[in-house]
């Protein structure tokens, strides 16, 4: 809870409702602040919570206390100690996370974002850095421009502030000399032409003694430009630019409570709408019109603008349901599913190229697999590196292709919110579940539309009809030694007995040949299997019933081939052996090696096995005998519908 | 054009927050203290899923020891048909007696930290709606609007989600859950604000009144009812009302005249105390007592 200015006090005590009025006509500027460690963030921020009166007596008296136990400032408030809030932050003086401080001015209420300044926390920077109007960037007066001052100007121009201020801090130590001023503002000025930000002030100040902080520093006559906060005060914001742009709701959720109300609600990230506009839902391009705005009430509103959240209905009965988008009917935004990106890396494990990982962009969830990346951005320099893959806090620009086609938008740091609600995503690894990574898109790839696949007229139902069967994928997972190869080999030979026409694909002989340029890194067993899933698919187009004998560890992959293969042919069969059992039986003898460390990356022993969660088939082999799993997986195939 | 204010743009992202859990989790629940926060995401929320009912059940974690007036606006909340609202109480609490008077921080660790976990687990819970606010106090300033917990419920700071733009990650394991905190950006100048404006009610002990009151330990107590074991003391009545509610015998009063929101906010607008100063909970170690709370499971 922030206290009033001490203007407002008397107006407080006489008519509050007055003064609430006043609060409500307030705007809302978000803002982050960005440095090196000890250029003084934190202090600088628990200064302008304490000029703008916004710490209460008790709170005070905490900060005395702590200040002498904790502090790094002698017999001064260590205000530094108001907001590093975590203990492991109280103990090593630096700031781990972002915090977020909410005070405000006469004009306008302000969120801050105090974002920390280790390159190993760059994530949480980016946190802040997403929702915010403009950046503060702190440079020690002592020490001027330093890496670290360029990579949030980047990181924070790359997630779309386009606003920045550089608060030249500690002036008092550098006795308010304009000199030492003037040279960093030099200094400053052509790193930030090169990443475009064109929109920036400097400004002199000491967080530590208040100056040009909230009132004008007497030890700086020399400086004429605003304080700190007359800048927050009177900077332009953007949120009225974003009204003006074409309409774009992304749909949340359907709100059906009975057979007479069907309702679509979500955010308006640009725009304007109001009963009777026109809107096109995509992607499916239908046209129809808004019925009506439900405001969470019975009443109906006769506009909703972007920013809010509103429940609409619609003139007809269309499809619509949550990841859609209702958009301007006149000027719709377009839809992909190959695009170029920037990435940010956030993850200790870096990234696997043809990986599937979930893609989140607005209410879209798909599978979206990396290409490797282009190139890697040397932030300090700005300078393209080749890149294998990103580590963590690596940004990248690489191509990616999703499952489906997603609705977006270019993300430009000079657009609307609109551009940040559909050019914005997140990538999630899908078994940690973990938010891996943010990116920006770029622009949709044409090389997916201009190779168009070629029309053959004799296709995969003729294939399969001359055969006189149903294709199918029987793909056996499991462990090493578990029995995938000779249950397999048993069911090819009782449906060849039948007159089926198959496949098998054996894991050993694939590499012997076509794999044979792959190991078994991660990434390696990814491409291994995604191969294999094509050739599969592509047989399984000619008509053949195709067994495939593979570890396969990984859901992901799993779940990446069976996405290739049509709908009914794809039969996972889980050959579940305890990882014991199959150690005992070691037909091979590669457990004995794994273990003895002559063998990395063995699935089972220094790398995970994922059992399926949804296989149409699990063989327990310490129950079934492999001729009686054989018949099982032959009676599941050939009674299906 | 209208142009949105500052709690117009708050309200929108509440929305927006609970229209993503309940589109993403498999069974989300809210968290319902009785309090005024509670009430203001209460409101929201009702105003989120219109003309459905809510599509989550409300879940009041008791600790036997609230004031008699917040039971009262409780199960009036529950009379409504809309609304499904499910009561826990920690059986071993119950079992052992567990109270405030005798059993010291216990009691929030069992009662609250403990039931709520028990809670959660029993019916299967995923995603739990909490109205605390980052203006409360410093590591929920840090704190994501979806906080995930893991199995055994802890939050661990240093590895919070990156939380970009308004993209939530909802996804999780089995097992695991999160704590989604649609409030998180408001202040509490905002939610009484907000209470004003959209006419939301609240229990009268917000509001100040004659109670009956003892003094212990430099905070003004209410003796609610005869449980309060009294030590030689004469219950004195004050004119009180409470900034925050939680256990009756660990909430203190402040006297006041304050009788209307706008009153109220006068008179929290012109003090020089924080709202959680009457909050027994802070003060058990120092500067990282809720952060550690929050590790161990706590709201």
């Amino acid at each position: 809870m922030s206290r009033p200015l001490e203007s407002d006090r008397e107006l407080i005590r006489t008519d509050v409702r007055a003064w609430l009025a006043q609060q409500e006509a307030k705007e809302l500027l978000r803002f982050i602040t960005c440095g090196s460690v000890d250029d003084g963030k934190s202090t600088l921020i628990g200064r302008l919570l304490y000029e703008s009166k916004q710490i209460f007596d008790d709170q005070l008296d905490a900060l005395q206390s702590d200040s002498k136990r904790h502090g790094t400032q002698g017999e001064k408030i260590d205000f530094a100690l108001l907001v590093d809030g975590l203990s492991a932050e109280r103990e090593q003086g630096i700031t781990i996370d972002v915090a977020y401080r909410f005070f405000s001015s006469e004009k306008r209420k302000f969120i801050v974002a105090d974002t920390p300044g280790h390159e190993q926390y760059t994530r949480n920077m980016v946190t802040g850095a997403s929702t915010a109007d403009l950046a503060v960037l702190l440079v020690d007066a002592r020490k001027g421009v330093l890496t670290q001052t360029r990579r949030h100007s980047y990181l924070a121009k790359l997630v779309g502030i386009r606003r920045f201020v550089l608060a030249v801090n500690k002036m008092d130590l550098v006795d308010y000399d304009p000199a030492a001023f003037q040279s960093i503002i030099a200094d400053y000025r052509g790193f930030a032409a090169q990443i475009g930000a064109d929109e920036w002030v400097a400004i002199p100040v000491s967080g530590l003694n208040g100056d040009n902080i909230m009132a004008r520093s007497e030890a700086m006559p020399w400086y004429d430009g605003p304080t700190l906060l007359e800048h927050l005060d009177t900077v332009p914001l953007d949120v009225a630019a974003d009204a003006e742009k074409p309409l774009r709701m992304p749909v949340q959720w359907v709100n059906r409570p009975n057979q007479n109300f069907r309702g679509f609600a979500g955010q308006i990230a640009s725009g304007t709408m109001g009963p009777g506009a026109e809107v096109r839902i995509l992607p499916s391009g239908k046209v129809t019109r808004i019925a009506r705005i439900v405001v969470g009430s019975d009443a109906e509103a006769d506009e909703a603008v972007a920013g809010e959240s509103v429940t609409i209905t619609l003139a007809d009965e269309v499809d619509c349901s949550r990841g859609d988008v209702i958009a301007a009917a006149a000027d719709p935004p377009e839809a992909a599913d190959q695009f170029e990106a920037t990435i940010v890396w956030m993850a200790d494990e870096e990234l696997l190229p043809g990986r599937g990982y979930w893609l989140k962009l607005g209410t879209q969830s798909v599978t979206a697999m990396i290409q490797q990346p282009k190139y890697e951005i040397n932030v300090n320099t700005l300078e393209h590196l080749a890149a294998p893959t990103l580590g963590l806090n690596a940004i990248g620009v690489a191509e990616i292709a999703t499952d489906r086609e997603i609705v977006f938008e270019p993300y430009a740091v000079e657009g609307s919110s609109a551009n940040k609600a559909l050019g914005g995503f997140i990538l999630i690894d899908k078994s940690t579940n973990a938010t891996v990574a943010c990116g920006m898109l770029h622009f949709a790839l044409r090389r997916a539309l201009n190779v168009h696949r070629q029309h053959l007229d004799v296709g995969r139902e003729t294939h399969a009809a001359l055969k006189g069967q149903k294709p199918a994928v029987l793909w056996f997972t499991g462990l090493s030694g578990a029995g995938k190869s000779t249950i397999a080999n048993l069911v090819e030979k009782k449906l060849a007995a039948r007159g089926r026409h198959t496949f098998l694909l054996d894991g050993d002989n694939i590499r012997h040949g076509l794999n044979r340029d792959l190991g078994f890194t991660e990434a390696d067993r990814i491409e291994n299997i995604r191969r294999v899933g094509e050739i599969a698919r592509l047989m399984a187009d000619a008509g053949l019933i195709v067994l495939t004998a593979f570890i396969s560890p990984f859901r992901a992959e799993r779940h990446m081939v069976r996405r290739m293969i049509p709908e009914g042919e794809f039969f996972e069969i889980f050959v579940d052996t305890p990882l014991a059992e199959a150690e005992k039986r070691d037909v091979k003898g590669l457990y004995a090696k794994a273990r003895a460390g002559e063998l990395k990356n063995f699935t089972g022993i220094d790398s995970p096995y994922e059992p399926p969660e949804d296989a149409e088939l699990r063989i327990d082999t310490t129950e079934l005998s492999a001729d009686e799993a054989a018949d099982a997986i032959v009676e599941k195939l050939l009674t299906r519908r | 054009m209208r142009a949105l204010t500052h709690l117009d743009r708050l309200e929108a992202e509440s929305i927006h927050v609970l229209r993503e859990t309940v589109a993403e989790a498999d069974r989300p629940v809210m968290l319902y203290s009785i309090g005024k926060d509670s009430a203001v995401m209460l409101h929201l929320a009702r105003k989120a899923f219109f003309p459905s009912p809510l599509p989550f059940p409300l879940l009041h974690v008791d600790t036997t020891w609230k004031f008699q007036a917040m039971y009262a606006l409780r199960d009036k909340v529950a009379a409504d048909p809309t609304i499904d609202l499910m009561v826990y109480k920690n059986p071993e609490a119950e079992r052992q007696g567990i109270n405030p008077f005798d059993h010291g921080s216990r009691h929030t660790d069992m009662w609250k930290t403990e039931g709520l976990k028990q809670a959660l687990d029993k019916f299967g819970f995923d995603a739990a709606f909490g109205g605390a606010r980052r203006d409360e106090e410093k590591s929920r300033a840090k704190e994501r609007v979806f906080s995930f917990r893991d199995r055994n419920h802890r939050w661990d700071p240093k590895r919070q989600r990156p939380e970009l733009w308004s993209l939530y990650n909802v996804r999780k394991n089995k097992g695991e859950s999160i704590r989604v905190f649609p409030l998180s950006n408001w202040t509490e100048l905002d939610v009484w604000q907000y209470i004003l404006k959209e006419k939301i009610e609240i229990v009268p002990l917000y509001f100040a009144a004659e109670r009956p009151t003892v003094e212990r330990d430099g905070l003004i107590l209410m003796v609610d009812d005869d449980r309060f074991s009294l030590d030689g003391e004469t219950p004195v009545m004050r004119k009180v009302r409470f900034r925050t509610l939680g256990c009756y015998p660990l909430s203190g009063a402040v006297e006041s005249e304050a009788a209307t929101v706008e009153a109220i906010v006068a008179e929290m607008l012109l003090t020089k105390t924080s709202e959680r100063q009457g909050r027994a909970i802070d003060r058990d170690a120092g500067g990282a007592s809720m952060e550690k709370k929050k590790q161990e499971g706590y709201f």
